[in-house]
Parts: structure tokens; sequence; C-alpha cells
């Protein structure tokens, strides 16, 4: 995993709540034997992004030219909900994205984007309105990730963002929880014995 | 011997920290089954906690072996490994392989890595396939006070047993093969009161839709809930499956039913419990999970079972439930903006119009399946009112939770029924509860179906799904709209 600390890129908004992952990846695109970029990136927001007959809807903010490029999903509350399937946050990764931005997630969801270097930045309702006006009165905002400093920033505006310290050392530092497992071997095994 | 004397006698297992008293608080089930599966946590880390038992399937696993042998890793313990094939498996012709490329490939890949660590894969000839969270159950694998994990958010199932069992993702696959362990952190404890007697025409699934009605789908986020009350002792683990199972729609990580008799009778003889006097050493120590009394909880909800009606959801998530006699719901009439939003999208996708009567609402498929009805019990409500008619609806598939379900349909008589009903009768499998397999609803056509999410395209794009219990489902089947279940069962 490469070292997540600061970046800075613009946002899609996709402002509805509760976005499940059959939503945000549909089941037909789910089977594939190993991680497929070029599947999921099709597959990303699918169902929202095209009709029945393969034409992009125009007004689906994916399709829109003044979002091509994001970097940032900014999202309604409880994002990721329902299905538990990894490939959400792939697919995400595999689009660009490096950050959604809501002021809530699905628990599986959000520890699945950790495990994998998307980071999930749970903002303030306040602070998720002010860059959504923002976003929306100029499509191209430059918005600064701090994973450090555990901030949001653009122009005329900032926020604050919570994140365990764990999470957060294994980002910055590119560590992957694996190996804090694997280093543990030794207890798991007396464990194993008491039992 | 004191307590604290006996628990340092007889070590820090399981069965020691799940006595009353242990560290001289009152606990919750669910404490009881942390604290005895934490391997160790360090400050500044979450806690290392330990797998019992690691239920693999077809959908979610190949990516995790893969990520394995990149890492030069091997499966630390195949015994607690279990593996199945669901979600991609033909309902039809399971034995063919499959028409799809990349399914068979699937398919493969379990068998190959499965037979590679040596973990046990309960495969279509073995008598025992089915779906992950019917087979552990039946087996008697799935047992109280343990921790069980799945790719599969729908893990939460086996927490009717009073075992804490969750969903994770494909990397926590890799890491709980490499070191049977999670890397994890302690939830709230949320207590789901459900007292009184349920009435005629109404099923766990009625209650659980309910109550996903009352938390909403993000009500329960951060928390493991534990059901109890009059309600929930009186309901057969089949019910209680069926209640943990959607536990996971209220964004829980976890639902929980203390273990008491009718889990222990339902356990016994089951091909992996323990038998003899094992068995009866088991239950002295699984009693003893059973939250004290005192113990505190961080947030709780009740709910009148004996008030309840057959419910069904009119939206496109499965917190939109209401009575089946009620009218479809204004969505001006939601609490904020963005409830408001996402109610009239699911009307559009649904081309329903708020105060139109959900009762006579045409259906032209019906499903009878999944996780969370496809047992027993589940089969023979629906039989009962299927004896003797014929369905209304375009197609109704039945696909048993698993082989040994099918077995016992066919041995009572059941899949006569259902076929003489004009119902197609299926090998068992998730089959249209994600429409991964073939088994889809056409675009725009309407779905009652015993499954836990009616998200859109969930059961195929476009495809439309009213969520319900086998009783509703079956009433509907028989009218071609959706019906009351009571009317047929007066
Ligand atoms: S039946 Fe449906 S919910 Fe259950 S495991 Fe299969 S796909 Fe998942």
């Amino acid at each position: 995993m490469d070292a997540l600390i600061r970046f800075t890129g613009t946002v899609l908004p996709l402002p509805a709540r509760d976005i499940n992952n059959d939503v945000v990846v549909p089941g037909r695109f789910l089977k594939m034997i190993d991680r497929d970029d070029a599947r999921l990136r099709l597959a990303l927001f699918h169902d929202w992004r095209f009709f029945e007959d393969g034409r992009p809807r125009p007004e689906f903010p994916m399709n829109r030219p003044e979002h091509q490029g994001a970097t940032i999903l900014l999202t309604g509350a409880n994002f990721g909900c329902g299905s538990g399937r990894e490939k959400a946050p792939w697919a995400l990764l595999a689009s660009g994205f490096r950050a959604v931005i809501s002021t809530s997630f699905a628990e599986i969801f959000r520890s699945n984007a950790l495990n994998n270097g998307l980071l999930p930045v749970t903002v303030a309702a306040r602070a998720a309105r002010a860059l959504l006006a923002a976003v929306t009165k100029e499509p191209g905002l430059e918005v600064t990730i701090d994973l450090p400093a555990q901030e949001v920033r653009w122009r005329g505006g900032r926020a604050s963002f919570p994140i365990d310290s764990f999470s957060k050392r294994c980002l910055v530092r590119g560590w992957d929880p694996l190996d804090y497992l694997l280093w543990h071997a030794g207890a798991i095994s007396r464990f194993e014995r008491t039992r | 011997m004191t307590r604290r004397r006996f628990c340092e006698a007889v070590g820090v297992g399981a069965a020691a920290l799940a006595l009353p008293g242990c560290g001289g608080r009152a606990r919750t089930l669910y404490d009881k089954i942390w604290d005895a599966h934490r391997v160790l946590e360090e400050p500044g880390y979450p806690a290392v906690l330990y797998v019992d038992l690691h239920l693999l399937q077809d959908n979610t696993s190949s990516p995790a072996f893969h990520g394995l042998r990149r890492r030069g890793l091997s499966v630390r313990r195949p015994e607690r490994t279990i593996a199945t094939i669901d979600h991609t498996l033909s309902t039809t012709d399971p034995a063919r392989p499959h028409p799809d490329p990349t399914t068979r490939a699937i398919i493969e890949a379990m068998r190959a890595n499965s037979r590679g660590a040596g973990i046990r894969l309960f495969d279509i000839d073995s008598g025992q396939q089915g779906i992950s969270h019917v087979i552990a159950p039946e087996l008697g694998l799935t047992q109280p006070g343990m921790t069980i994990v799945c790719a599969d958010s729908h893990t939460s199932t086996h927490g009717a047993f009073g075992a804490l069992a969750f969903g994770i993702g494909t990397t926590d696959v890799e890491r709980v093969l490499a070191t049977q362990c999670l890397l994890a952190s302690r939830s709230k404890r949320l207590e789901a009161r459900i007292d009184g007697a349920l009435p005629a025409g109404c099923t766990a699934k009625d209650v659980i839709l309910a109550l996903l009605a009352k938390l909403g789908i993000d009500g329960a986020v951060g928390h493991v809930i534990e059901y109890r009350g009059s309600a929930v002792r009186a309901l057969s683990m089949e019910g209680r499956m069926t209640l943990c199972n959607m536990t996971i729609e209220a964004g829980a990580r976890a639902g929980l039913v203390a273990p008491d008799d009718t889990t222990f009778e339902y356990l016994a003889s089951r091909e992996h419990a323990p038998r003899g006097r094992a068995f009866d050493e088991a239950v002295v120590r699984w009693r003893a999970l059973a939250t004290d009394d005192g113990a505190a909880f961080d947030t709780a909800v009740h709910l009148d079972a004996s008030a309840l009606e057959p419910m069904v959801t009119w939206g496109t998530d499965p917190g939109t439930a209401v009575p089946i006699t009620a009218r479809v719901p204004d969505p001006a009439a939601r609490p904020g903006a963005g409830e408001r939003a996402s109610a009239r999208r699911a009307l559009a996708y649904m081309d329903l119009r708020p105060g139109e009567p959900l009762l006579g609402r045409r259906v032209d498929v019906v499903f009878l399946g999944s996780c969370t009805n496809a047992r027993l019990t589940d089969l023979r409500l629906a039989a009962a009112l299927l004896r003797g008619r014929r369905i209304q609806v375009k197609r109704m598939l039945v696909v048993p939770g698993s082989q040994q379900v099918k077995r016992a349909c066919e041995a009572e008589g059941l899949h006569r029924v259902f076929l003489d009903a004009g119902c197609e009768w299926r090998a068992p499998g998730c089959s249209m509860c994600m429409a991964l397999n073939g088994d889809e609803v056409a675009p725009g056509q309407y779905c009652v179906s015993t499954s836990n999410r009616n998200f859109e395209g969930r059961q195929g794009p476009g495809a439309r799904t009213f969520l319900a219990s086998p009783l509703t489902a079956a009433a509907s089947a028989l009218t071609g709209a959706l019906e009351d279940p009571r009317r047929w069962t007066r």
C-alpha cells in the first residue's frame, strides 16, 4: 500500500444519502478471480452512470466534463451501506479516487476503505454542506486533504476529521496491518494453547 | 473456592471468562465473548481478536488466496475454516459446468484453493452444500460463545446462537487465513427488547422488518444488538436466524440472542456439535454466556410484537417497511431533506405513488429463498398456503437454503406442493437474492422476495423488490398481487 499523506484534488459531488454498495458496484460486476481494475472502473456507479443501452446519462455528475479527473468523492450520510463487498473501495480507487468525504460511513465499508488506502473522511454536517455549496459554485475547486493534520481545506473553508491513531499510522507510513498480526504470532500461539 | 480463584484455576479460556463475576462486573453476552477472544490489546492499537470459525464463499475468497500467495503465506488453521459454493452456483443444474466462463473459473478456484490449503469444502457432491449461513448452523458448526467471520455481511445470522458473528472484507479474509485473528475495536451495545406474542400471520421476518423501520438503516451503526424479551425467547432457532440475519440492515456490527434450551435442543445431535458428556459440559458453559443482571447497554429500543402486522417494504432500502395494509407514504412527510430525496428516488425507481394502497399492487415474480428465509420452517409456512392451489404470478422460484433443507422438504412432499402450485423447485444457492448466478428478475418487474435487500438492481438491473415474509410471499403468489397472508391463514 502506498503511503497517503496529503494531497490536493477536485471533488465529485454525489450528495444522496445511504448510497449502498449494490449501487457502488452492482452485483453482476462482482465476479472476478482477482482484483480486475478495468472491470471495476466500468462497474463504479454503473446503473446510475449509464442507461440500459449503455449510453452515459448526461446529468450524472461523473459524466459531467467539469468533474472529470476528480479524486475526492463528496457524498451523503451512511455511505457504503448494505453489502460488505471490498470491490466498492477497489472500484473507487481504480477510478482514481483517494478519499471519500461524508458525514458518516457504514462500518464494513469504512474498514475496507482503510485497508486499501482509500481515506474515509468523516466531517460535521455543516462542513459537508459548506463544501458542497463551494463545489457547486466552483466545480474545479481545489481541495486539500491533510492526513497528518486530520484536516480538509479549501478556499474559504476547512474542516477537521477524526481517525484512529493506528489507521493513521498505517496510512501515513504505508504499513500493512497484517504485519502487526504476524508480529504477534507468538502471542496467538500462546492464546491457542489456553483454549 | 472463591469465584476469582476458580477463574484462575481453570485458566483464561472461554469457559472461565464466561463465568459471571470473573472480572468483577456485570457483563453483557457481547462483552463475555469479546473478552474471551481478545488475544491482546496494546494502547494505541486495535484489539487482536481470535476467530473460532471462518466461513469462505465463492464470490469473495479468491482474491484473498491470491493475496496470501503473493506474500508467501499459508493458511494457519485450515481446520477452523470451511468453504461453500453458494453465490454463483446454477440452481437449475449445479453439476453441469456453468455456461459463464468467469463463474466456472470462480467455482474451480474455490475448489483448488480449498484443496490446496486443506480446507473442507462443502461442494455439490457433499450432500451438505448450501448457503454458508444455512449450512454452518445446521451442521452444528455454529456454536454459542464462538467468534465467526465470513466475507459476507449476513454472517450476522449466526448470532442467533449467541455467537459473535460478523461480515468482513476480502483483505480481512486474507488476515484471518494467515493468522486466525482480526484487528477490531469494541462496539457499543444496543438492547432490542421485543415482548408480546406474535399475532397470526406474522413471523420473525415481520419482526425484523418492523424493527428496521423503527431504527432506520443506519440506526445501529457502531453497535452490536442483543435481542431480548419474551417474543425472542418464543422464536425457534430458524426465526432467530431470520432476526439476526437482517441485523446488518440497521448498520449494526452483529446481532445476538443468548443461548437457551431452544438453542441446545437445536444443537443436540447435530453432526459437528459436541456429544454425550462433552455436550452436557458445553451446555453449562453456554448457559453462563447470558447477559448478567445489571449489565449496562449503551442504547435501547423496544418493540411490541403483539401489535405487529405482516410487513412489506415499498422503497429501495430495507428500512422502508410498513404494514401491508398501509399506503405508500408521502416523501414530503419524511424528516430531513436527504430522506425526502431518497424517498422520492425510491418511489420513482419502484414506480409507486404516494397514497396508493400496497395491497393489490401487481406482482410478477415471487422468490422464496436466501439466507434469511430458506430453511425448512420457512418453506413449510409457504407450502401450507400453496397446498392445493395455483399461483397467479408469472413465476415463483423456491430455492431451499441447502441440500439438507431440500432433502427434508422432499421427504415431507413439500416439493410436490410447490410444483403442483406452478412453482419452480430449484437446487440450493443464493439465486435471485443477488442475481449473480443467472436467476434474475426482469427490468421493471415486481418481485415479492423473502430475501434481505431491496436495493436498486439487487435482483437484476431495473428489478423492483418488495421484501416480505414467506407467508406474505406465498399469499401474494396466489393472488398475483401484494396480499395480506391473514386472508389465507384464517
Ligand atoms: S442468500 Fe443473499 S444475502 Fe444471503 S449470502 Fe447469499 S447473496 Fe448474500
